[in-house]
């Protein structure tokens, strides 16, 4: 029997993704033994029309990365999701926006006008931004649009399962293969990973105190939380509370707290609004007043809440 | 210029123990006071999640009214505390997604307080008229576009 064929794409990422296939090491080995790579761009050289001319099936899966912000990118997931019978989102921002998911945050033309005329390596006299077509030596020739906000994947095409994670880590990415060769495959829309929050698996969570209250916010680049206590307990935002399990707590054990890549757990709508009701209920303050001054010195609540997931959220993006 | 025929809608988080019973003191006292309020009873301003609150901005509420008991009378001694040090936090955030303050807005209500709940009524739909429709989905759907 021929070997079942993949995919792999990439959006909106930085690159992070495909290099977690090869974090793989030896199981790499395992899984182009049991499979065939159709398509992978980091890696190896295929056209759009080679894609184009697959029989719809012929490609089992296809895991893409990255989040949708050009029509390029739309393109080619739509096209990809009328080839394979099964697509996986592959890691956060596929998942739910991920770090170029920030960009929700001001418009498309702030987004342009900082790269390509403010920014201090860029000399561009003529002001000039990309536009959607050029003439290069006598041939029009077209760019894809820099659309008006970044989408998660589901939000362009439908998505059978979620891998996620910034990038995912092996020992989820070899589940999920082995379960899509073995067909033994959770139902539709599930995140191929635990569902209890990161607290529950937490290394530190014996040092948990009964009652928990912050007294001022600390950040890890200028001051050095002690390797053994819970980070919420000595004011370093943790995004645990908020965030699924199944990292293997890699960023615990090197002394940084959660930033919450793996996304909330099926049980929440919106993990920004999350992380505040539970970081804002353990603020040390019994008055207003007090309220207010500790909460002003979390320096950007927005960016800290939703690090990973502006565009999954309830509100999506900033209002212009 | 604010719109005369913009009627506001208000989306109220109110605690049972106090302001619900505020509110319903202000009826059967007959004050008036105008009719932009959604009530939502809930056991404790406690409980007010944040995502409460965007959630029904997103789905289609001008503004937010969170009340509950004043601090020190909470029913479970420091549900309302809670809401008092999530609020500052909450309106950083509002700020960071281009959204007015004045849309959202905590007060503390007791149930004797029949009068200041219609007068917080009255002072959120005059604010809210002055600033006028949220229209979150419609301003939304322009900001992403079609793809």
């Amino acid at each position: 029997m021929a070997k079942p064929k993949v995919a792999f794409y990439w959006c909106a990422s930085c690159g992070g993704c495909e290099e977690c296939v090869v974090d793989l090491n030896e199981d790499i080995l395992k899984v182009v033994g049991a499979v065939d790579i159709a398509l992978w761009p980091v890696a190896l050289d295929f056209k759009k029309k080679d894609v184009e001319a697959w029989q719809p099936g012929e490609v089992t899966v296809a895991f893409i990365n990255g989040a949708v912000r050009t029509s390029e990118q739309a393109e080619w997931v739509k096209l990809l999701r009328g080839k394979c019978p099964l697509v996986v989102a592959f890691g956060s921002c596929s998942h739910l926006g991920g770090i170029p998911g920030l960009s929700n945050f001001t418009t498309r033309e702030e987004s342009l006008a900082n790269k390509y005329h403010r920014s201090p390596s860029v000399d561009n006299p003529s002001g000039t931004l990309p536009g959607l077509k050029t003439r290069v030596n006598g041939y029009e020739l077209e760019l894809p649009e820099f659309l008006p906000c970044v989408r998660r994947l589901d939000q362009v095409i439908e998505v059978d399962y979620y891998l996620p994670g910034c990038p995912p880590v092996p020992d989820l990415i070899m589940q999920a293969v082995t379960a899509i060769l073995e067909g033994k495959l959770p139902p539709k829309g599930s995140v191929l990973a635990p569902d209890k929050s990161l607290c529950d698996q937490c290394p530190r969570k014996e040092s948990k105190p009964e009652i928990m209250k912050i007294e001022s916010f600390k950040r890890v680049a200028t001051s050095t939380p002690d390797p053994e206590k819970c980070f919420l307990a000595e004011g370093y935002i943790c995004m645990g509370p908020a965030t699924r399990s199944g990292c293997g707590e890699l960023c615990i054990r090197g002394n940084m707290p959660c930033r919450g890549c793996f996304g909330p757990t099926s049980e929440s709508k919106d993990m920004g609004t999350k992380m505040l009701s539970a970081i804002g209920s353990l603020l040390d303050a019994t008055t207003e007043e007090k309220s207010a001054e500790l909460a002003s010195t979390l320096v950007d609540p927005l960016g800290t809440f939703y690090r990973f997931s502006l565009p999954s959220s309830i509100l999506k993006h900033r209002l212009s | 210029m604010p719109d005369d025929r913009f009627e506001p809608k208000i989306v109220g988080f109110l605690c049972q123990w106090c302001s619900y019973t505020g509110a319903d003191l202000a009826g059967t006292s007959r004050l008036q006071y105008p009719s932009t309020l959604r009530t939502v009873k809930l056991m404790c301003s406690g409980r007010v999640d944040p995502t409460f609150v965007v959630k029904a901005l997103a789905g289609g509420a001008d503004g937010v009214l969170i009340a509950g008991c004043h601090p020190g009378d909470c029913h479970y001694s420091e549900g309302n505390y809670r809401a008092m040090r999530r609020y500052p936090l909450l309106m950083q955030m509002l700020d960071q997604f281009g959204i007015e303050r004045d849309r959202v807005r905590l007060e503390w209500i007791s149930a004797s307080e029949g009068e200041k709940f219609a007068q917080v009524v009255r002072e959120m739909t005059e604010r809210l008229k002055e600033l006028g429709p949220l229209n979150w989905q419609g301003r939304s759907a322009q900001y992403c576009g079609a793809i």
